[in-house]
């Protein structure tokens, strides 16, 4: 009996080793930036309030955290549907108004622990009147984010986490884990890009998932940037 | 019991690792994808949007229309003119499969704008340019734009149809016919 006690202690033990080891993984984040946050070929940068109710409209199944807003708005309860969110926010270049951005996010399948990723299928559809719309296929890795502030803020004894994370949270689907940038018309027409997509969070609350939080998406070409597209 | 105790750390550590290897975190619900082949070799596939049941949010170009009420369109003066709508996207059985959203807006220096993209968590993405105006028959006619995983390599067509039932009801008819890149047309 005495054997079979030490090998449910060790196995325990060995669950919690393993565990422990795959939460301070030293490289995970070893993967380096991607390559466009130190480009010089930026189009521009364009921020959004990454908080639900500083937003136009999010919405998710219902269940989860953060909350639909605004009150009223249909939830994604339906089963294909159920583990996908829709942000709808206001872009922002350089403190002004410059257009529309709606994201869909969906968990991804190739999400694999082991490896430290925390994958999300993203894709931004954004309408900047008077020059144009553009489409960002991404690949998100969550990992940092919810290792550095989410888990700490379950926790807290106060459910909630404060300080300051920054991050890029774009990881793919181009090989310098860069996300890819098409564009739709006006001046974006024909664009072939890159983006990538960062985030600052400063408090986080169990309840009502993030509470101060900045996102921003940057668009940057691989070659020279052609006359006129930057405003 | 010390030796037991060790082989149980190796036994837990190899069995996380393998659970976390083996077993899916994330299992998305799929859908059979219901596609017609067509004569030239490329695949048709119409989704459509049963108004107002799959209307999430709505704003009309004049900002008359707010859907859900409580909404709280930015006064900002570069978005008044935007039209923009999210909608819950079914197949052709009526199920749902995805998201969609459509984006419109005015004539200006670039141009009217009609766009949609398609999100099909268990699939992928389909962004699609769409010419404002439609044809005779109500047809606005497009073309797929870029797609994402399943709809990557793939090119063609997009034609929206909205067929009103009165009031604030209807259908909006999306049909995809889509061929891979690299295969004879």
């Amino acid at each position: 009996m005495k054997y079979l006690f030490g090998f449910i202690v060790g196995t325990l033990f060995g669950a919690a080793l393993c565990l422990a080891g795959l939460y301070h993984n030293p490289f995970a984040d070893a993967r380096g930036a991607a390559a466009i946050a130190i480009s010089d070929q930026l189009l521009g940068e364009f921020s959004f309030p990454a908080v639900a109710a500083e937003s136009i409209a999010f919405t998710n199944d219902g269940e989860s955290t953060p909350a639909p807003h605004p009150a009223g708005i249909a939830e994604l309860w339906e089963p294909a549907i159920s583990r996908t969110r829709v942000l709808v926010t206001v872009m922002t270049e350089r403190g002004e108004p410059a257009g529309i951005g709606v994201k869909f996010s969906s968990d991804s399948e190739a999400t694999r622990l082991l490896r430290s990723e925390a994958l999300v299928d993203s894709a931004w559809h954004v309408y900047l009147p008077g020059r144009g719309t553009f489409f960002v296929d991404q690949t998100e890795n969550l990992w940092g984010y919810l290792r550095d502030v989410v888990i700490p803020a379950r926790w807290s004894s106060a459910d909630s986490w404060r300080g300051t994370w920054f991050g890029i949270v774009t990881a793919g689907p181009n090989a310098l884990r860069t996300a890819r940038l098409v564009g739709g018309s006006g001046r974006f027409a024909d664009l072939d890009a890159e983006a990538v997509e960062t985030w600052n969070a400063r408090a986080y609350s169990t309840q009502q998932g993030p509470v101060a939080m900045q996102g921003s998406l940057m668009i940057a070409l691989p070659g020279p940037p052609p006359v006129g597209l930057s405003q | 019991m010390v030796k037991s105790f060790y082989f149980g750390i190796v036994f837990g550590i190899a069995a996380t690792v393998a659970a976390l290897w083996f077993v899916r975190v994330v299992d998305q619900h799929r859908e059979p994808s219901i596609v017609t082949v067509e004569p030239n070799g490329g695949n048709r596939e119409v989704f459509h949007v049963n108004l107002p049941e799959d209307r999430i949010l709505a704003r009309s170009p004049d900002g008359a229309t707010l859907l859900p009420e409580s909404l709280a369109w930015p006064a900002a003066p570069v978005l008044a003119g935007v039209q923009a709508e999210l909608y819950k996207l079914r197949d052709a059985n009526g199920v749902v499969v995805g998201v969609a959203s459509r984006i419109s807006g005015p004539g200006d220096a670039t141009g009217s704008v009609l766009e949609w993209a398609l999100h099909l968590p268990a699939r992928g993405t389909v962004y699609a340019t769409l010419r404002p105006g439609s044809t005779a028959d109500g047809y606005r006619d497009g073309a797929l734009r870029a797609g994402t995983r399943e709809f990557a390599r793939l090119r063609g067509t997009v034609t929206e149809r909205f067929e009103s039932a009165g009031d604030d009801g209807g259908r909006i008819e999306l049909t995809t016919a889509l061929v891979a890149m690299g295969e004879p047309e």
